[in-house]
């Protein structure tokens, strides 16, 4: 199935979970980005079971700490 | 307030924009903007807002001016080193424009402090370095109502979003709590391109120069990300529902400030 992660048309395995695009998209710092789907948060602890459908807009969101 | 000739020819490429014009200068010069951090965002967002005739300019800093500072914070030079920043900074401010009011607060920003700090302006912008700061000045500005723009930035990427209490999510609704200390790298650790601060410190100022004038959309609802390496930039829609934050949602569990541990690396 095709997904929108951040802006670009991806082809992943069907009912992919949100902790495996993760994986797949080799996210800096995993454990701490901010992943919205459909203009919605998804909660964190819901990584690992939550599957995206086709058509789905992901977005990863990253701290960033500098400044100074 | 009526101009002086000097004031008509040093703003008239302000005052002949229709967004800007007569009114906006002096809504500018009648503003009040703190600035939080006078280092590679904060160096060119106060010399716009200065260059620009934002009436006051706060600046809160408790560093001096190191040389490794120089290669981004273009508001202090070769001469200012060991300088306290907010004298460095005020003194090019100066330079820059007899319009501005700079007041200077040598501190780092802390629960006891920020509310003081904040209370008399009427934008601020988060130029700091570090989680802890950046949490703080986001729950104070919710608490206070008042409006603030968010950035940071590292290697050749930046981000920004702006928050308007009301109009969107804050900082905290999109990033919850901060990372363990050390989790995610500084800029010290991992570097940062100078321009990046002249980039994303120049958007914040537009932020406050629309804010204040009424002019434009805001980046509120939204995180503005930018990646030189790529070039691209992006505007990435911010989930609409705030009502569940921890701060600025219906039932708040952050009522007062809190002083997260510092990062190592903060305040370099």
């Amino acid at each position: 199935m095709k997904i929108i992660v951040a802006g670009v048309e991806k082809e992943v395995k069907d009912g992919i979970t949100i902790a495996e695009l993760i994986r797949q998209e080799n996210v800096e710092t995993p454990e701490y980005v901010t992943v919205s789907v459909n203009d919605e948060f998804a909660k964190s602890e819901n990584f690992q079971t939550q599957t995206l459908s086709e058509g789905d807009r992901i977005e990863f969101l990253y701290f960033m700490g500098g400044g100074q | 307030m009526a101009f002086t000739n000097e004031q008509l020819e040093r703003y008239s490429r302000h005052i002949i924009l229709k967004e800007i014009g007569v009114g906006g200068q002096k809504k500018l010069l009648n503003s009040k903007v703190l600035i939080i951090g006078a280092g590679g965002l904060g160096a060119p967002a106060a010399m716009y807002l200065a260059a620009a005739g934002v009436g006051t300019i706060g600046i809160a800093d408790a560093d001096e001016v190191d040389l490794s500072n120089l290669q981004r914070q273009i508001i202090h030079a070769t001469d200012n080193l060991g300088q306290a920043k907010v004298l460095s900074a005020k003194e090019t401010i100066n330079r820059m424009n007899p319009d501005v009011t700079v007041n200077t607060y040598r501190t780092f920003v802390a629960s006891d402090n920020i509310m003081e700090l904040i209370g008399d302006y009427d934008f601020i912008i988060d130029g700091t370095d570090n989680f802890p700061a950046k949490f703080l000045i986001n729950d104070a500005c919710v608490m206070a109502k008042k409006p603030f723009s968010h950035a940071g930035i590292i290697r050749f990427k930046g981000q920004l979003m702006t928050y308007v209490p009301g109009e969107g999510p804050c900082y905290r609704c999109v990033f919850k709590n901060p990372p363990p200390k050390d989790a995610v790298p500084t800029c010290k650790q991992a570097g940062v391109v100078g321009a990046m601060g002249g980039v994303i410190g120049s958007l914040q100022a537009m932020e406050a120069i629309k804010y204040i004038t009424g002019t434009g959309d805001l980046l509120t609802g939204y995180l503005l990300t930018y990646d030189a390496l790529s070039m691209e930039f992006r505007k990435i829609r911010l989930p609409k529902d705030t009502s569940g934050c921890a701060v600025c949602g219906d039932n708040p569990s952050i009522t007062e400030l809190i002083d997260y541990e510092q990062a190592e690396c903060s305040g370099v």
